[in-house]
Parts: C-alpha cells; sequence; structure tokens
C-alpha cells in the first residue's frame, strides 16, 4: 500500500515538473559541501548558511549586496535611543511567507515571528530551546547575545523594540547575521502542534527569495523562486544546489556546464580557468587574515623588538607565492582591507634578514629557537599551514633562529593553543562575521579574551581602551578614527606576524549575470540571472 | 543445512557486540569532541562547552554511556546524529541504497571480468594472454583510487564528453525516491531518458570501484584454477575424451570457485572501503562519504551507528558466502 501511495505521488510529481522543467531558468550551483541542517541559528558554517539563511530567510537588517554595510531588510527602518540600548524596528507590511506543500501560511510576516525567533535562543524556558537535542545556538552565544539582551517586546503588530543591556555598537551588524534570520511562528506553532518539531530543521520556511522544495541528503538541494517574495520575484526560476565536494570535479562540471558556478577551485586550476572563453572568473579579497601569533607573556617573546625581528625575517610574498599560487595579499593589518576603518597609512615591517639579525642581536637574544604551531586542517586564510611553516622555518634560519614545526589533530590545535603559557608561535586565522572590526580587533585581541581567542595572549591597555571606547560609540566616523589609532598600536606592539589576505576567487559560466561576491564569503543568488 | 546456518547465525551475536564496543571506542580515543569542533576557531566559554556535552549525555561515565547505546540498539535505536539531528538508521537507510547500487554494479563488472579473465590466463599460462591480464590486475590492484578516478572524467568527461561528471542521474530529471535505487527509480518515474541518465552516471563510478577488486579476482581465480587444472581427477576428465569447455569450465571451474567465492565475498569489505573514495570523487551520496565526515566532525552516535550497520551489511554478505559454500561444496556443511 505505502509502495502504491509513493508510485502515485511520484507519477504526480513527474507530470508536475515534467511540464514546468522545459521552460524554466535553472541555475545550478556545484556548491562544496552538504548543509548540516536548516535552521541557520544551530550552525557555524557558510555551507550551511549559503543553503538555509541566504536563500530560504531574511533578517531585521540585511547586507547590502557585496559589501558589509547594512540596508533594511524586514524591517524598513529604526530608530536607536539616545544611549543606545533602545533598539525600535519598523517592520515592513504585507511580508508574505513562502507558500510549500508542507505549509500554507494564512499571515503575512508580524512582531510575533521576531519575537519567537530570537526568544527560543534566549529562554532555556522556551519550548524551542532544546528542540533538537544539544542545541548550542553557537552565533547567539558567540556574539554575547544573552548578556545582551535585557528583552524583547512586541509594541504593536509591526513594530519591536529590543532593549540592550548595554550600548554596543555592532548590535545591528550582528542583527544582519545568519543566526538572527527569521523565521514564522505560524509555521513553528503548527509543528509543534504535531508533535513534529524537528522538521524545522529540515523543511525551512522563511520570507526570503527562494523557497525549499526538496533536499537529497550529499546530492542535491532544490529551490524555487519565492513568487511572491516582498523584493519581487527572482530573475531564475529555479535554483539546484549539486553537492560536489571535490574542487577538482567541481571544475570539471563546471566546464561540462552540469553546473554554471562553483566556489571555492583548486589554486592551481585558476590560471586555466582565466584562459577559458567559456568562464567568467570573479575575484575578491575575502574578509579574512591568517597570522602567527607569539606568546606575547613567555620570554624572549614580550620583547616587541624580538617580535618585530622575526616578523622582518619572514617572506610573505614568498609564502603566497607558494601557497596560494598569488591569490592572496601580504596582510600588514589585523583587518583586511576591504573592511572599513582599515587603516592604510600604516607601514608593514620589510622584509630584511639582515636588518633583523641585527636587531635580535641589540636585543640580547642569541641561539634563539622556537616552534611553529602549523594548523593540520586547509582553511581560507590559509590552504596549506605546513608548506608555510616551513617557509618561515627557512627564513628563521637564515637569521640564526632554530625553529621546529609542530601540529596536533585540529581540536587538540585549537584547545592547546589557547593555553597561556603555551610554548611557541601559533599559526591561525580568522574570517569575519559580521564585518565589523570590533569583531576582528577586540574578538581576537582583546584583554577578555586571553586564554581563549587571543591567542598571542596580549592584553595592551591602550589597544584594549581604543577597542572598548569604540564599541560603545554608534557614530561609524568616530568608531572608525579609534580602530585606526588602534591599527597603529598593533602594528607598533607587533603581537602577531600579520600573513595573507587571501583571494577568494568565483569561476562561473559567462551566461551568469548579475553575481556579486561577497565579502562575508556568503554565495547569495537573489537578482542572479542567467542569459538565454 | 539448517543446523549449519543456525550455527553461522549465533557466531554473529558476539561478533556484533565485539563490534559495538570496538565502534563505541574507536572515536572516543581520537582527540578533539564534537562540541568543541563544531565551535572551530571561535573559542567556546568552558562552562558552556561542559553544558553541551552534559545535554549530550557524554560527561556521564563510559561504561553507562555504553550500556545506554546497548540498550538502544537491542530497541532499535541507533542514537541522532550531534550535527544534522536526524536519526542515524534513518540518514543510513535514505544513503545506503547509493552505496549498494554502486557496490553491486562494481562487484557485477568484477566478476564478469575477473572470473573469465582469470580462467583464460590459467588455461593459458605463460602465453601474452596471461602476461598482460596479470600485468594488468597488478597495476589495478595498485591503483590510487583517487587519482584514477579524476583520471577517466577528464577524459571520458572532460575531453571526449561521453560520459556525467558526477552525480546519479542528471538533475533536470526530478522525482521522489521510491526504492532509493536510481535505475529502478527512473524506469518508475517514466520520464523520458531518466534511465538512460541514471546508467550513464553509474559507468565511470563503477568502473572505479571496480578496479581493485577485478584485480584481485582475476588474480585468484588464476592461481585457482592452476591448482585444480593439475589435480588427478582433470586428468582423468581429459583423459576421458570430455571437451576441454566440459573440464575447464564444469569440472574444475566448480572447485576452484570455492576460494574465488570466499575472496569476492571479502572485496564487499573492500568494497565498502574503496566506496569512500569513490563517492567523494563523483559526488556519489553514499555512506562512504557520510562515515568520513562524521568522523571529522567527531558525530559519535553516527560513528558508532554507521559502523556497526556496516558491520552488519559485512556479517550478512559473509553468511550468505558460508552459505553458499555449502551449496558449492557439501563436505562443508556436513562438517
Amino acid at each position: 500500500m505505502r509502495l502504491i501511495s509513493r508510485l502515485l505521488a511520484a507519477t504526480a510529481l513527474t507530470l508536475a515538473f515534467g511540464t514546468a522543467a522545459a521552460s524554466a531558468k535553472t541555475l545550478v550551483y556545484c556548491s562544496e559541501g552538504s548543509p548540516e541542517g536548516f535552521d541557520p541559528a544551530l550552525y557555524t558554517a557558510g555551507t550551511t548558511f549559503d543553503a538555509s539563511s541566504r536563500a530560504v530567510y531574511n533578517r531585521l537588517v540585511e547586507f547590502k549586496h557585496g559589501s558589509t554595510e547594512i540596508e533594511p531588510g524586514l524591517a524598513e527602518s529604526w530608530e536607536v535611543s539616545e544611549d543606545g540600548t533602545e533598539y525600535t524596528f519598523k517592520l515592513r507590511p504585507d511580508v508574505k511567507f513562502q507558500t510549500t506543500d508542507f505549509f500554507t501560511p494564512t499571515r503575512a510576516l508580524n512582531a510575533d515571528d521576531v519575537i519567537y525567533s530570537f526568544e527560543r535562543q534566549l529562554s532555556g524556558d522556551n519550548a524551542w530551546n532544546q528542540y533538537v537535542p544539544g542545541a548550542s545556538w553557537e552565533y547567539f552565544n558567540g556574539m554575547g547575545f544573552p548578556d545582551l539582551i535585557k528583552s524583547i517586546e512586541k509594541v504593536d503588530d509591526l513594530t519591536v523594540k529590543f532593549t540592550l543591556n548595554r550600548p554596543e555598537a555592532p548590535f545591528l551588524a550582528d542583527l544582519a547575521m545568519d543566526f538572527a534570520s527569521i523565521m514564522s511562528k505560524e509555521y513553528a506553532d503548527q509543528l509543534e502542534a504535531n508533535g513534529n518539531m524537528e522538521q524545522l530543521n529540515q523543511q525551512p520556511l522563511g520570507t526570503g527569495p527562494f523557497q525549499f522544495v526538496a533536499y537529497q541528503p550529499d546530492a542535491v538541494i532544490r529551490y524555487k523562486a519565492h513568487p511572491d517574495y516582498w523584493a519581487g520575484k527572482q530573475p531564475i526560476d529555479d535554483l539546484v544546489f549539486a553537492i560536489t565536494s571535490d574542487a577538482s570535479v567541481r571544475a570539471q562540471k563546471l566546464l561540462a556546464n552540469e553546473c554554471q558556478i562553483m566556489p571555492y577551485p583548486n589554486a592551481a586550476d585558476v590560471a586555466s580557468m582565466k584562459d577559458n572563453d567559456a568562464l567568467n572568473v570573479l575575484e575578491q579579497e575575502g574578509l579574512n587574515v591568517a597570522y602567527m601569533a607569539y606568546n606575547t607573556t613567555q620570554a624572549p617573546f614580550d620583547k616587541v623588538e624580538v617580535r618585530k625581528a622575526l616578523n622582518m625575517a619572514i617572506n610573505k610574498e614568498a609564502i603566497i607565492d607558494a601557497v596560494f599560487q598569488g591569490a592572496a595579499v601580504p596582510a600588514k593589518n589585523p583587518i583586511p582591507p576591504t573592511m572599513w576603518s582599515y587603516n592604510d597609512a600604516i607601514k608593514d615591517d620589510p622584509y630584511d634578514p639582515e636588518a633583523a639579525k641585527k636587531m635580535l642581536e641589540e636585543a640580547g637574544v642569541t641561539d634563539l629557537s622556537m616552534k611553529i604551531w602549523a594548523m593540520p586542517v586547509s582553511r581560507p586564510y590559509m590552504l596549506n599551514a605546513r608548506r608555510a611553516a616551513e617557509l618561515m622555518q627557512a627564513d628563521l634560519q637564515k637569521i640564526g633562529v632554530n625553529s621546529e614545526v609542530v601540529s596536533y589533530e585540529w581540536g587538540e590545535y585549537l584547545d592547546k593553543s589557547k593555553a597561556k603559557d603555551r610554548d611557541g608561535a601559533v599559526m591561525l586565522g580568522w574570517t569575519g562575521d559580521n564585518g565589523d572590526p570590533d569583531n576582528f580587533l577586540d574578538t581576537l585581541l582583546g584583554c577578555d579574551a586571553v586564554g581563549g581567542n587571543n591567542r598571542a595572549q596580549w592584553c595592551n591597555e591602550e589597544f584594549d581602551a581604543l577597542v572598548s571606547k569604540a564599541k560603545e560609540i554608534s557614530d561609524q566616523g568616530e568608531r572608525a578614527k579609534l580602530y585606526e589609532q588602534a591599527q597603529e598600536v598593533f602594528k607598533r606592539e607587533a603581537p602577531w606576524l600579520t600573513i595573507d589576505h587571501s583571494t577568494v576567487v568565483m569561476p562561473m559560466q559567462k551566461s551568469v549575470q548579475n553575481f556579486v561576491q561577497d565579502p562575508l564569503g556568503y554565495h547569495r543568488f537573489d537578482g542572479v540571472d542567467l542569459a538565454e | 543445512m539448517l543446523r549449519f546456518f543456525l550455527s553461522r547465525v549465533l557466531v554473529l551475536i558476539p561478533t556484533f557486540i565485539g563490534v559495538s564496543i570496538v565502534a563505541f571506542a574507536f572515536i572516543r580515543l581520537l582527540p578533539g569532541d564534537p562540541v568543541a569542533l563544531m565551535a572551530g576557531e571561535r573559542v567556546m566559554d568552558p562552562e558552556r562547552h561542559a553544558q553541551i556535552m552534559a545535554q549530550l549525555g557524554y560527561d556521564r561515565p563510559l561504561i553507562v554511556q555504553y550500556l545506554d547505546y546497548l540498550f538502544g540498539l537491542f530497541t532499535g535505536d541507533f542514537g541522532t546524529s550531534i550535527v544534522t539531528k536526524r536519526g542515524v538508521a534513518g540518514e543510513f537507510f535514505t544513503l545506503f541504497p547509493a552505496t549498494l547500487e554502486l557496490s553491486f554494479c562494481a562487484i557485477v563488472i568484477a566478476v564478469a571480468i575477473g572470473v573469465p579473465a582469470g580462467v583464460f590466463a590459467a588455461v593459458k599460462r605463460g602465453s601474452w594472454f596471461d602476461q598482460i591480464t596479470m600485468g594488468a590486475a597488478l597495476v589495478g590492484y595498485s591503483m590510487p583510487i583517487f587519482w584514477w578516478g579524476l583520471l577517466l572524467i577528464i577524459l571520458f568527461s572532460g575531453t571526449l564528453g561521453w560520459t556525467p561528471v558526477s552525480g546519479r542521474i542528471s538533475l533536470l530529471y526530478y522525482f521522489p525516491q521510491v526504492t532509493g535505487f536510481m535505475l529502478i527509480d527512473s524506469l518508475l518515474s517514466g520520464q523520458e531518458g531518466a534511465f538512460t541518465s541514471a546508467l550513464s552516471h553509474l559507468i565511470l563510478p563503477s568502473v572505479v570501484l571496480a578496479t581493485i577488486p577485478l584485480a584481485v579476482i582475476a588474480r585468484q581465480t588464476r592461481s585457482a584454477m592452476l591448482e585444480v587444472l593439475g589435480e588427478d581427477y582433470v586428468r582423468t576428465a581429459r583423459a576421458k575424451g570430455l571437451s576441454r569447455f566440459r573440464v575447464v569450465g564444469v569440472h574444475a571451474l566448480r572447485n576452484a570457485m570455492i576460494p574465488v567465492i570466499t575472496t569476492i565475498g571479502l572485496q564487499v569489505g573492500v568494497l565498502m572501503a574503496g566506496a569512500i573514495l569513490t563517492e567523494t570523487i563523483f559526488s556519489w551520496p553514499g555512506i562512504g562519504k557520510w562515515m568520513v565526515d562524521s568522523v571529522f566532525r567527531r558525530d559519535y552516535p553516527v560513528v558508532q551507528g554507521g559502523l556497526l550497520l556496516i558491520a552488519l551489511v559485512i556479517m550478512i554478505v559473509n553468511l550468505v558466502v558460508d552459505v553458499l559454500y555449502g551449496v558449492i561444496n557439501p563436505r562443508v556443511r556436513a562438517r
């Protein structure tokens, strides 16, 4: 009986799609992996966000296409109180949720949806807080929201007020992040009533540009354009994610036009792709940084001159050539050049082994031996840490510093490298979450982060005062000035060797139009068209 | 025969428990834990880390966790993935048909080519055919699968354009999975060209996955045949004036098949291991890639449950092989 009903369903679907498929405009994206699930607040991976939050959902505010600036999303306007602790959002009227074969909404977006989307993460008593086992709401907690949010109130159907415990300038940028995606409370209520809550993580439903159709694990995700999308229906009719985890195979699929666009090509394939007449290759500096953090609490690395000397001994260009085949730029600041407040006036420490050697001698350091920690995994900001470490080792050898390259399993590496008494300089990196400089400068170098994200264990009062102050002001111009000064302090003190900002490369068929690269690393398909 | 069968089934029980212990211990012996890995570069507050580990039940003594897991197994509960939050058994049975379809095609190719090649090489021992076949088998056996797969893709999909690059079927076709086997589902869908598309997608991955088993089976068949062809009864059969085909195909091959069937049975385990690489290259949504991803994410329930289910499949195949011995060789079941 069950087989018969499935067969009938199959026939019905075949008829429905068989006729539609002929005329539909379909964009196939060779994605790099499977989403972990479809509730973006539960996860931290970009692959998951591309498949869930960026396709299916919207947020109160959004990142402008191709930038880290904030623009209105589901909130058409907002007001911030004088003291910076109250944010009142006016919601866009008549925003329709998607109608799918698993849910038909009866009402438009309202304040209840917004409150539900945050309450489920905020309150342990909320029925949705543990709707799947071990729901950790990683970003909500990671961005400090439990301590930050005092209350979220419904003023009227289309007005929501967030009250904070303290002023927090990056708050708006945080609300454009994936965990702040707005879900349908009506859909959630229905799932709860049916005792089928975990479906929220498997069949997403939001207000976004594309609506979810089906997911075959590890193979294909299908979406179609949301016909009633508040910003207008998308130019393409169907969006398909063909999950292809190997970069060489993705490249072959793109060349065969089995997909029209792909992320993360092999560095070695980029040159031939650029020469191919059928392809367009877009490039943009990523919102990331790779660094090597000295342990500034351990002698002799507690001396600025020693850290500076080591920085001057290392040839970053050679690392970029060997590891990225040129697809990266040398880093001089801890934040990438695409980020506002980037201080371009700062001069990088030059590559000068002779001067470095002299500087070490003057600092009274001889026979220095050190460890270089190399990550065991490839990350977007550092494709091959082992290779980079070996080049550094050779460079250091030239100024008489003996070094040993060490590595651990990834989980262990992350854990051990946090230790305050850690021996050696740690290679690591960061990819921006919300486009705010605070997300780099305070998160990675603030005094509070010592023993945690601050792998240099560097607590500098002057730097910390600047970034803390910048967090409390809402005027971006003033904040930028403080961050520029903070970068000067950073360069003077050199707690890190800043290595590179990698370039993000997106090859695509020439038929793909209006694809905009995103500095935050998202792959968004709203606005994308296909030439006939 | 029934007694023989039951005795083989009984042996499965301690094996199953043994595998459950190994699977449980294996993933926990690896450094790192699922919660820390979920946070990645973003450092998680140790208190929150402990809290989430407790929510997942990983703060309890190992023996309690194991007994809980074992109890779950006996009630058919293989646990829930920490990452995808889906049931492990559900995920397994969604992905398994893809692996099974691919492995089945691979083993068919391996047997269909490997056995005749081995027999022929044995009969023509020392000939150019024997030399070339055994040389090719040696190369095939030592072939790095990942490289071999990419090479075939670049040649047949890229340069010649004869086969699709990867996936199970062209994305133009969309129909719900009824059986999970794409060849069958594409036929059931009634969509024109769907079956051909599914078949064309199967060719390269099956050939790649079949490469090592084919080489092993060809070599094993050859050596088993050589041994049997030297036996007295074969000489007798020849002396009786039986046709060469009858001597080789009926008298010799039947006896030579016993070690070959063992080898084929053992290749199922090799196929599961080979599937990991083949599935990754050809974006084949099977259990191989699922298991590897889960090991990297330290998704304890998936690794435990998945290993156990894979072991169960291999045990069942071995049971079938044992029973087949009995069919081919009556002395086995008499023992």
